[in-house]
């Protein structure tokens, strides 16, 4: 038949295009790539190292390359409490902005109508102040004699009489600080569902509540962990709020690292703290996203 | 319901039910009666009300004025999910998140039924989709979302059943299998249909009752021959279907009114005229026409109404010949003739006569102009062809 070679050709030369058009597509992939070899995977591998490293014998107080991984067991061993409690904080902090972050993305996705962009400025305002900057702020909010704390003293809600320097006000500034991450992602998935998938709920005998619970929660999915995630993280890292809102007895972490960084100048436990912190984060991740099941709702 | 016990079937009834949107009335004062079992249509172009109208039905929306009584019950202070009401979307609506089964599923696990397999698996076997029961929706073709759509809603075996345009989002040859599909389900299940759309074929076909809609108001309302055959204003007479309108004076009225309108008289039966004073527009609907060539004209039954003019176009369309006729006074009137009759069809500028029975004439009040739902209808057909 006659159109038989001119038919081959051409999709010789659509494979061929397509071929090219892959080649560019890796093409546009090295800057990103490159970016993350230098600036991620270079100081992983340094970081890793470093944590293996022991105390020079001759010189004391520095530290040559070696494989001493009783560096990371002794470091828990000294450090267990801080690291429990940041997950703790970390966690509080992430269900707290969820519960705030929730309502507040639900109001701007379906009710604000043309207050919507207005409100979405408002949640990140905010953030055009410096994180340290805000922090600070609240020591002055929950000051000993500040209107929080002495309003909440007056009905007798305060055990330790005082917020500040408590485990209350370093958690109370990790949510506040990671609102926005938690608001944002929420509002994003509320906002891409179909307002007529809840009129049709109503329409088919659910109350307001059971359609929340089976249309609504389930499909604002994608929002829920990605903002739990985005909040959960870097908080547990954190070590701003804990040093600034929280006393010698509420200390993370990230302040346990910055000490024997800056401090001690201990760099193999640092590193063997950091990237212990790195490793756990990392399976409860993966653990999270495989319970929660969204993948096909992403 | 296969396999269900004998239910009661009840009617719909709005009264004087009204919604206003700021400062327009979408809908006016609306009374319809849908008697139990029928399935009824409420036709009219996009922004007449006519979906307004079914979202306060279904509770999703709340009258201004007016009340919305099924059987005896009043249900309009009923919420959504109280109502003995079930939708069927115009985008399906179907939940994303859940399979097919858990979609149809969704209504009688809402109201704290145990065991739902039995029913399930029924409801998709008269839709034809016991074999997807456990895809997702995106996994479906638009007709069988559609047709889960329709099983979602009728397995509740709701009073009455709200389709809020279908099928407008199946292709032309899928729509018009659907339609035959929903017309055996309606049957099958005896339950009250509401169906909302602005394509008068589709309602034509499927309804019982017919309520052309314009404005948050009905226009006319009967079985859908009735209405098509015996149009009662110049708006249903141009948005159901085609017609050829002429501006006229009544010279005698008595069981036969009749007409002159440019030097030419008409007959219509009394009872087919509405026009309350003088002037009148009579009207016929093309497929009532013969086109006749002129010296023919003797063949023509004494007493039809006839018209003289010049044939400007001429096109066959396989089931018909569509003419297009310029009279002398500058009209175009247009007829469809039956490609059965034997002889020679009528050619581009030849002279034809054009004559009706007077039993097929209408007349109709001039008031509200003679493009009165014109625009609209060309619209649809528009969009049709787009589609």
């Amino acid at each position: 038949m006659a159109p038989v070679v001119p038919v081959a050709s051409v999709t010789t030369k659509v494979a061929q295009a397509s071929k090219q058009r892959s080649r560019i597509a890796y093409l546009l992939l090295i800057p990103g790539l490159g970016w993350l070899a230098i600036f991620f995977v270079i100081p992983l591998v340094t970081l890793f190292m470093t944590s293996l490293q022991a105390e020079s014998a001759s010189k004391p107080g520095t530290y040559v390359p070696g494989i001493q991984f009783s560096n990371y067991t002794d470091a828990l061993a000294e450090y267990w409490p801080q690291f429990v409690r940041s997950f703790v904080y970390a966690g509080l902090a992430t269900a707290f902005a969820l519960v705030i972050a929730y309502p507040l993305a639900y109001f701007i996705a379906f009710k604000a109508g043309n207050w919507r962009s207005l409100m979405l400025v408002l949640v990140v305002a905010p953030a055009f102040a410096s994180f340290l900057l805000r922090t600070y702020a609240w020591k002055t909010i929950l000051a000993d004699d500040g209107p929080v704390t002495s309003g909440l003293n007056a009905l007798h809600l305060l055990p330790d009489g005082r917020i500040l320097n408590t485990g209350i006000a370093v958690v109370a500034g990790l949510t506040y600080n990671f609102l926005p991450f938690m608001v944002l992602p929420l509002y994003a998935s509320l906002d891409k569902i179909d307002y007529r998938l809840i009129e049709a709920g109503n329409d088919l005998y659910g109350s307001p509540q059971q359609v929340f619970r089976k249309v609504t929660w389930p499909l604002s999915m994608p929002g829920v962990v990605a903002g739990t995630l985005l909040t959960f993280i870097p908080a547990a890292g954190d070590f701003i709020n804990a040093e600034l809102l929280g006393s010698t007895k509420d200390k993370m972490i990230g302040n346990v690292i910055q000490t024997n960084f800056i401090e001690f100048r201990d760099y193999p436990t640092a590193s063997a703290l950091s990237f212990a912190l790195m490793a756990v984060i990392l399976v409860m991740v993966l653990s999270y996203i495989r319970r929660s099941g969204t993948e096909d709702l992403v | 319901m296969p396999g269900g016990v004998a239910r009661k079937v009840e009617d719909l009834r709005l009264v004087n039910l009204t919604k206003q949107f700021g400062g327009t009335k979408a809908v006016d004062d609306l009374s319809i009666t849908s008697p139990a079992g029928s399935f009824f249509a409420l036709l009219g172009a996009s922004g007449c009300g006519k979906t307004t109208t079914l979202r306060m039905v279904a509770g999703l929306e709340d009258p201004t004025h007016g009340q919305i009584f099924i059987g005896d019950q009043d249900v309009t202070e009923l919420r959504a999910f109280q109502r003995p009401v079930n939708t069927v979307f115009q985008s399906y609506a179907l939940f994303p998140h859940l399979d097919i089964f858990e979609n149809v599923a969704f209504g009688l696990r809402r109201r704290g039924v145990k065991d739902v397999d039995d029913q399930v698996i029924a409801i998709l076997e008269l839709v034809e989709l016991s074999a997807l029961a456990r895809r997702k929706p995106s996994q479906l073709s638009g007709g069988q979302q559609q047709r889960v759509a329709v099983a979602r809603a009728l397995i509740n075996q709701p009073d009455v059943l709200l389709l809020d345009e279908p099928l407008g989002a199946l292709d032309l040859k899928l729509r018009r299998q659907m339609q035959i599909e929903l017309k055996r389900i309606q049957s099958e299940v005896g339950t009250t249909f509401v169906h909302v759309t602005h394509d008068q074929e589709e309602a034509m076909t499927m309804a019982d009752t017919v309520a052309v809609m314009n404005a948050g108001r009905i226009e006319q309302m009967g079985h859908p021959a009735e209405v098509y055959e015996l149009p009662r204003t110049i708006f249903v007479a141009n948005f159901l279907g085609q017609s050829n309108l002429i501006q006229g004076m009544k010279v005698s009225t008595g069981d036969v009114v009749e007409v002159s309108a440019n030097g030419l008289g008409f007959r219509i039966p009394s009872k087919r005229n509405v026009a309350p004073g003088q002037s009148i527009v009579i009207g016929v609907r093309p497929e009532k026409i013969m086109v006749l060539d002129a010296h023919d004209e003797s063949k023509l039954p004494a007493g039809h109404n006839r018209i003289y003019g010049t044939v400007t176009d001429v096109s066959y369309t396989g089931v018909s010949t569509q003419y297009l006729v310029e009279t002398p006074w500058g009209q175009s009137i247009i007829a469809f003739e039956q490609n059965s009759i034997v002889g020679d069809r009528c050619e581009l500028g030849d002279p034809v006569v054009l004559g009706w029975a007077p039993e097929h004439t209408f007349g109709l009040d001039p008031a509200e102009g003679l493009n009165a739902g014109l625009d609209h209808a060309v619209l649809e057909l528009e969009s049709d062809t787009e589609a």
